[in-house]
């Protein structure tokens, strides 16, 4: 235990936290008499530019993480900063879209507490330890039930503030509750640990606790990355904050947590690196037998929430006539596709990269989506499919951004949607030998067959029905060269995938 | 060199993106222009390739890390459908020179097809095929959605869903092939290297042969096909007819048969008289030519006539392929150019030189117009089309079909009469839409005929008469000297007969 190193470690989570103080104090202190538009873009800027201190300072974390003892309480570099990079730009992106909106007075407050929601998103990208975690995901969670209700004027984000926060201190208990069993049985916090103690509980008599366990984290996991059946909340939250916030839940809070899924996942699959000799002494004929740990039972899990999610998630997204509860109902299919990825990690990098690049760039695409409906409601007072009618002819280039990103959702080539796809795909393939696997991949590939179905159902009333209305929607600037950006950054990773994927795999953040 | 056709289509679409929708005719020549210097340097490819195997124009790593490489090829099959690919949208923009509505859209979504088509065609790649092949399917859905007629978002959609339920089954093959050869490359000759087990080939063959097949209008998947067709805009249908549908042929041959050999293997046991996948798409294709032909025959809108006559030609393309015999399978490639173009050439009739003169595509109301003596020209132009694509000798059908049918024999005797019938059922029912749409037998009587004359139905305009002149000379020019086709399809073939692609 060093401090030194504790706070070399968390530089960046430290920059979130002042430039949080520091919004808070300028708002409220100097800008009070100032027009509101000069407060949120300040608030916004200054929200910006401590993402970009805190990002500049990632390199300084090194790569060794942060130890107590022998025990590892934050990993560094790698996956864990890859995953708190693509946060903290998510942040800056959701932060920038803010600047082109008007739902709130307390523009420091919510500036402020983005800003601690994305500290606590890199604690739990980076977090070893189930009490790390915990508090992480404590910090991000109460964030975002915060961002929620933002919108005072209106009762649907009060709505949906309040189940978010009803299902999310159930899951949380959930969680809290497997954790608990976790520790009881092998001793330990560390999540290498644990899993290592879980390994020899289930050779000997630990077992069955040890599956309870299991299912309940899955169920407080599984809220947080709003897998079927733990997805209620989803399209109320979706539907009812205020743009910015539902798109920051969407992106940068489901980074972190699928980075949080993948560490655990690699603690499982990695249960004996760092140790020095292994002498496993074993009373059966084959080397290791495969129900040994705690593997097999997680991907089985994981396997049925993502199935689940796919099917509900592409289906349901049909009948819906909110732009945002469509999106809403796309992440939880694109979270199926997600935890497919991550059921079947292997021993290699390979598919956590894979899935790093797949929620970073569905993060991407997704604030987009969020920022052409955030000016569309703007100029038309709601987010149903018909406000979207003859958008071609009232924004063009908004439509032409819409357009991008609506296909790269449905995972059409060259965007970067599909190559996402393929290649999370490819690495299961690579990783699950089998039909089970492969089954769930044919699955997947014809629910995303069924998603173009209403990706085009949004298209069809922006490009080819006629417009009710025909007057220009006017923009704000920053908002439509964020927007620009993120299509131009989708295109360009679609026809140029390699960059972003080496870039991942030899993340040394 | 042919490279570019694929990179100028790309350049046009952005260009068309940038003209204001006020600048219709600025958009139409530019469009022309796109499309001419890709006929162009199609033309000079063709040329230039004559005599030569499969050529490779460029080859770059693209995401080294997984052996997916940016690997354009042609070989001699290539070469012809990108000579096809080049007419039918020379032909398109001259048949879309009436489009008023948001011209440069229509343009960007048309060369933006274009553009997808070329690049499945020179793609040696599985992964980068599979990318041309997907990004041909949204501007499909939007031209017809946007620009079409009868029950259009109807079509549109159901063509966009088939295409890609088409492709998520190739894509799974493409995965599955991928992970079974280590996942080191996705070229097609490395994939046809890697030596898939017979029993992954078994599941494979079909999977990805009716994934490319519903594309290729396989019954029973045909059924977005004359509903896309007829609800399309002129151009459009000539590209979905002339060139898309060859798109899903070709991934029949390049990628199913290319790097499956061992799924058309007999299964060892018969199941009702079949014995094997070949015996089964064969099936299918031989039920594709008759059902095609019957439903044509009873037809009462112009345009699903020929929507239908599609299917059935396309039927002998798929029966062709299955042969897997030289003369089957070039009569198959031969087929696909002859069929693009005589198809692209009945719906600009049809849907363009016809319909936008009379605004009715009915043939009982077609019947009272007595439209062979308002429009000559269309008569005409439709009896030579019609000619050619029952398969008269002098035509490009003819040798096309008559090769399928001879290859057909040493498949099954059964399927060659039944095709035979097909023929048969094709003359009649070109014969009854003709007769019908043109040459009535009813008089006119003194009411049909005003005193002052036949309103004035509009003169043929000069990107008609040029369309028609180019598609129908390509039509005779391969149907009396077929080895201008020949010699460039039957080497490729056998190379790929021969050993899977080598």
């Amino acid at each position: 235990m060093n401090y030194a190193d504790l706070f070399r470690v968390t530089l960046p989570e430290t920059a979130l936290e002042i430039a949080a103080i520091l919004v808070l104090i300028v708002d409220l202190a100097f800008l009070r008499k100032a027009v509101l538009q000069t407060r949120v873009t300040i608030a916004a800027v200054l929200g910006v530019a401590g993402c970009a201190v805190a990002l500049a300072l990632l390199p300084c974390t090194g790569s060794a993480g942060f130890r107590f003892g022998d025990e590892l309480l934050l990993a560094t570099g790698g996956i864990a900063g890859g995953a708190q990079a693509g946060i903290l730009v998510l942040t800056i992106l959701t932060l920038l879209l803010f600047i082109g909106s008007t739902f709130t007075r307390h523009t420091g407050e919510y500036v402020a507490v983005v800003l601690m929601a994305a500290t606590g998103g890199l604690i739990v990208a980076a977090a070893q330890d189930l009490l790390v975690i915990f508090v992480g995901l404590e910090l991000l969670s109460l964030g975002l039930y915060i961002l929620t209700a933002f919108n005072k004027h209106s009762e649907k984000s009060a709505e949906a503030a309040m189940k978010y926060y009803l299902f999310g201190g159930m899951s949380a208990a959930f969680l809290l509750f497997g954790f608990s069993y976790l520790y009881g049985i092998t001793g330990s916090t560390n999540l290498h640990n644990v899993m290592r103690a879980a390994f020899f509980a289930t050779a000997s008599d630990g077992a069955p606790m040890l599956y309870v366990a299991l299912v309940l984290i899955a169920v407080g996991l599984g809220f947080k990355v709003a897998a079927v059946p733990f997805h209620l909340w989803a399209p109320d939250a979706y539907e009812g904050a205020p743009t910015p916030a539902a798109a920051f839940i969407a992106s940068a809070s489901k980074v972190a947590s699928f980075a949080l899924l993948v560490s655990i996942g690699t603690a499982m699959v990695h249960i004996f690196d760092g140790m020095n000799r292994v002498v496993f002494i074993s009373t059966h004929t084959t080397p290791l037998p495969r129900y040994l740990g705690l593997q097999m039972p997680w991907t089985q899990i994981l396997c049925l929430l993502a199935a689940a999610s796919m099917l509900v998630g592409n289906l349901a997204a049909l009948a819906q006539v909110s732009v945002r509860r469509l999106l809403a109902y796309s992440a939880i299919a694109h979270a199926g596709y997600i935890l497919l990825g991550i059921a079947y990690l292997g021993t290699s990098q390979r598919s956590a990269n894979a899935v790093l690049y797949y929620v970073l760039t569905y993060g991407l695409t997704t604030i987009g989506a969020f920022g052409v409906i955030q000016v569309v409601e703007r100029a038309t007072g709601s987010d149903k499919l018909d406000a979207f009618l003859g958008l071609h002819k009232r924004n063009p280039l908004l439509a032409a951004v819409l357009l991008i990103l609506l296909l790269s959702l449905a995972g059409i080539p060259p965007l970067v949607g599909f190559w996402a796809k393929f290649n999370l795909f490819a690495a299961v393939l690579a990783v699950g030998a089998g039909l089970v696997p492969f089954a769930l991949v044919a699955l997947a590939l014809a629910m995303s067959a069924v998603s173009l179905y209403y990706y085009l159902q949004v298209l069809k009333r922006a490009y080819v029905m006629p417009a009710a209305n025909a007057t220009p929607i006017e923009a704000h600037p920053v908002t439509m060269i964020v927007l620009v950006a993120i299509a131009t950054a989708v295109v360009f990773c679609g026809c140029f995938p390699a960059i972003l994927q080496n870039w991942i795999a030899n993340a040394h953040i | 060199m042919l490279a570019w056709t694929i990179y100028l289509s790309f350049a046009g679409v952005l260009i068309q993106a940038l003209v204001p929708n006020s600048r219709a005719q600025l958009a139409r020549w530019l469009a022309l222009a796109f499309a001419a210097a890709g006929l162009a340097l199609a033309v000079a490819g063709f040329i230039a390739g004559m005599g030569q195997g499969r050529v490779v124009i460029v080859d770059c790593a693209w995401v080294p890390a997984m052996g997916i490489r940016y690997l354009l090829a042609a070989d001699g099959i290539s070469r012809v459908l990108v000579l096809l690919t080049g007419l039918a949208s020379v032909c398109g923009v001259l048949f879309s020179w009436n489009i008023e509505h948001r011209t440069a859209g229509f343009f960007a979504f048309y060369l933006a097809l274009i553009g997808g088509v070329y690049g499945v065609f020179l793609s040696f790649d599985l992964f980068l095929l599979f990318v041309f092949y997907e990004i041909a399917i949204i501007p499909k859905y939007f031209l017809i959605a946007i620009w079409g007629s009868t029950r259009r978002e109807y079509g549109a959609m159901k063509l966009a869903l088939y295409s890609f339920v088409g492709s998520a089954m190739v894509l799974i093959g493409l995965l599955a092939s991928y992970a079974a050869s280590g996942s080191h490359s996705t070229t097609l000759v490395d994939l046809a290297h890697a030596h898939l087990p017979v029993s992954s080939q078994m599941w494979l063959f079909p999977l990805v042969f009716i994934g490319f097949g519903i594309l290729a209008g396989m019954w029973p998947f045909h059924t977005w096909a004359p509903t896309g067709h007829v609800a399309a805009p002129t151009g459009a249908s000539m590209l979905l007819a002339g060139v898309v549908m060859k798109l899903g042929a070709y991934g029949c041959l390049r990628v199913a048969i290319g790097l499956y050999p061992h799924g058309l293997d007999p299964w060892g046991f018969t199941l009702v008289g079949l014995g094997s996948w070949r015996d089964v798409f064969a099936l299918l294709a031989v039920i594709g030519i008759l059902y095609g032909a019957l439903v044509a025959l009873v037809q009462t809108d112009f345009k699903f006539v020929i929507g239908y006559s599609s299917v059935s030609h396309m039927g002998f393309v798929l029966l062709g392929l299955v042969t897997l015999n030289q003369i089957g399978v070039t009569g198959a490639v031969l087929q696909m150019f002859s069929h693009g173009i005589i198809a692209g050439l009945l719906f600009a009739i049809v849907g363009r030189i016809v319909y936008d003169r009379t605004h009715t595509r009915q043939l009982a109301e077609l019947e009272t117009m007595h439209l062979s003596r308002r429009l000559p020209f269309a008569a005409w132009a439709f009896v030579i089309a019609g000619m050619a694509s029952m398969g008269m000798p002098g035509f490009s059908g003819f040798v096309a079909e008559l090769q399928v049918v001879v290859g057909s024999w040493s498949l099954n005797p059964i399927w060659t009469i039944a095709t035979a019938i097909g023929i048969v059922l094709g003359v009649a029912y070109t014969w009854r839409a003709l007769q019908l749409a043109f040459f009535a037998d009813k008089q006119p009587t003194a009411e049909d005929h005003p005193k002052e004359g036949w309103h004035n139905l509009g003169a043929i305009t000069w990107p008609e008469y040029t369309g028609v002149a180019i598609l129908t000379f390509a039509s005779l020019a391969v149907g009396l000297y077929p080895r201008i086709l020949l010699d460039t399809i039957e080497p490729a073939v056998k190379a790929l007969l021969a050993g899977g692609i080598q």
